[in-house]
């Protein structure tokens, strides 16, 4: 489907033998689309952005990423659709013994970029997030923000083509939210295709262009969208 | 900006922490290595020893001449020399000068028993072509035909249970050397498992970025490698020095045999090589753990 970048088909997805952890799941995100994943705790929200940035194969259905069905696609072409995905961890994931610059950097020196041409854009990614006097900070060193502020220009320093945040803003205050927010915006505006999956219901009000997916019981809760859409009537 | 190839650089080699990747690794190669070169050293040094005894005495008849009456037995001493002298095969044939016996026999008659009218037999080597060796019986008759009194001990007799003995050593070194290589290699297998544990986290972070799993594997590869490079260089060190202390104890020696075990210069030449060979194994190894335990990720 020309302007899909995601698409959901019938998925479930099981972890070992217990229950479905999400059932049934079908839906198609548009490129250059923004989108907030709502639900309860437990929802299934967590579990499916993994299957968006890769760290899981659905137990059934099908799943097309930019294009290509990633459930039957070899191991060997992972990493490559990987680099195309921005992921902003729940937990940070930040590695513990780099500094803030170097955590940062690392997408772009994953993806092979020449130590030269790192600087100015992980400087100017630490300038955006408010921490370019914390360069050389470690993650234990920084506070919750800060952590997550640091997660956060990692996951976009590489201008992915989709970005997954998993409760981004659940550790700073409103006003950092509100920068990060306009963050993803930007970035959005930009082409990037944005996934939030958020408990904030102010945020949902401040993107007045985005779509809501609201999960429950590892189902959406809005197959037919008519729950789309809902930041303008929050708003009212 | 400018993409390399699909490798980390200087700069990422930070990616994991500075310092040991794995505690005891190092110190458990050295200990390897130390092993290694040691069983190594004796079986390049058994090896030329075996040669040694093949081209100087593994080919030689040694002829008695059992003669009491003095005039009798350089007469048939001499005759025993012209009829070697005319067999096909014979290399050479010398007698021990008398001078030499006494020598030899000082040791157990002293020297006053040696300077005494004692009748001892004369003795003749005679150093044979490998395919003279195998006729040694048409060897002896033309000797009993020159010297009735003469008796042909074949060396190569005596020196069998010695080759053999040497051979089993020298086979229980390869043998040695091989287990210590298995056993490097489950040390690293072991090494890289735990600095797999130890770096998980940052490894997901890694490949859920979309490091490859040669990238990531190459960072371990690197930092197991420079640690078994330490090792072994430890291990090397300490064997060169026992070795050295062992061949100045057999020079002390003076024996012929002992000290054709000495080691020559190529063998030297393997022994440093170890090393190296050590590091390519770790870092081998290494790398296929490595590889194997990411295949079990996503």
């Amino acid at each position: 489907m020309a302007g899909t970048i995601v698409q959901f088909e019938n998925v479930g997805l099981r972890y070992g033998t217990g229950a479905e952890t999400l059932s049934d799941l079908s839906f198609s995100l548009r490129s250059g689309g923004f989108y907030f994943l709502t639900g309860p705790s437990g929802a299934g929200k967590t579990s499916l952005l993994k299957l968006l940035y890769l760290a899981q194969r659905p137990s059934r259905g099908l799943i097309r990423l930019f294009g290509e069905d990633i459930v039957t696609m070899p191991r060997k072409r992972l990493p490559g659709f990987r680099r195309r995905i921005g992921v902003v961890f729940q937990d940070f994931r930040l590695v513990p013994h780099l500094s803030a610059f170097d955590n940062i950097a690392l997408p772009l020196r994953v993806a092979g970029v020449e130590e030269r041409d790192l600087a100015t854009p992980v400087q100017e990614m630490l300038a955006w997030v408010g921490l370019a006097d914390r360069s050389s900070a470690r993650p234990a060193t920084l506070s919750g923000g800060e952590q997550q502020r640091v997660a956060i220009a990692r996951a976009v320093i590489a201008r992915p083509e989709l970005l997954v945040a998993d409760e981004p803003t659940g550790n700073v205050d409103p006003e950092m939210a509100l920068r990060l927010l306009h963050l993803f915006d930007a970035l959005n505006k930009l082409g990037t295709t944005v996934v939030v999956a958020t408990h904030d219901l102010h945020l949902l009000a401040r993107i007045a262009r985005a779509d809501m997916l609201r999960l429950d019981r590892g189902q959406l809760a809005d197959p037919t969208g008519a729950l789309r859409n809902p930041p303008r009537r929050a708003e009212a | 900006m400018r993409i390399s190839s699909g490798r980390f650089g200087p700069a990422d080699r930070r990616l994991l922490p500075e310092g040991r990747i794995a505690g005891p690794m190092p110190w458990v190669i050295a200990i390897m290595m130390f092993l290694t070169v040691l069983a190594a050293a004796l079986g390049l040094g058994l090896r030329n020893a075996a040669a040694s005894l093949d081209v100087n005495v593994g080919h030689r008849i040694t002829v008695q001449i059992v003669e009491a009456n003095p005039d009798e037995r350089e007469r048939q001493s001499q005759a025993v020399l012209e009829a070697l002298g005319a067999q096909p095969g014979v290399l050479s044939a010398r007698r021990v000068p008398d001078a030499e016996l006494a020598e030899l026999l000082e040791p157990w008659l002293g020297p006053a028993g040696v300077a005494a009218d004692l009748p001892v037999p004369s003795l003749i080597d005679a150093d044979l072509t490998p395919e003279a060796h195998l006729e040694v019986e048409a060897l002896r008759r033309a000797v009993a035909a020159a010297a009735p009194a003469a008796r042909v001990d074949d060396n190569a007799q005596w020196l069998a249970p010695l080759a053999g003995l040497v051979a089993a050593l020298k086979w229980l070194s390869i043998g040695l050397v091989l287990l210590m290589v298995g056993a490097t290699a489950a040390t690293v297998v072991l090494a890289a498992r735990a600095a797999l544990d130890t770096h998980r986290s940052t490894i997901e972070v890694l490949h859920l970025m979309g490091a490859t799993d040669v990238q990531v594997a190459r960072l371990f590869q690197r930092r197991i490698a420079l640690d078994a490079l330490f090792g072994s260089l430890i291990g090397l060190t300490a064997a060169a020095a026992v070795l050295y202390l062992i061949g100045s104890r057999v020079s002390a020696l003076g024996s012929e045999l002992l000290g054709s075990a000495e080691l020559p210069a190529s063998a030297w030449a393997i022994l440093m090589s170890l090393p190296v060979a050590g590091v390519l194994l770790a870092m081998l190894v290494a790398r296929l753990t490595i590889l194997r335990a990411l295949g079990r990720l996503l």
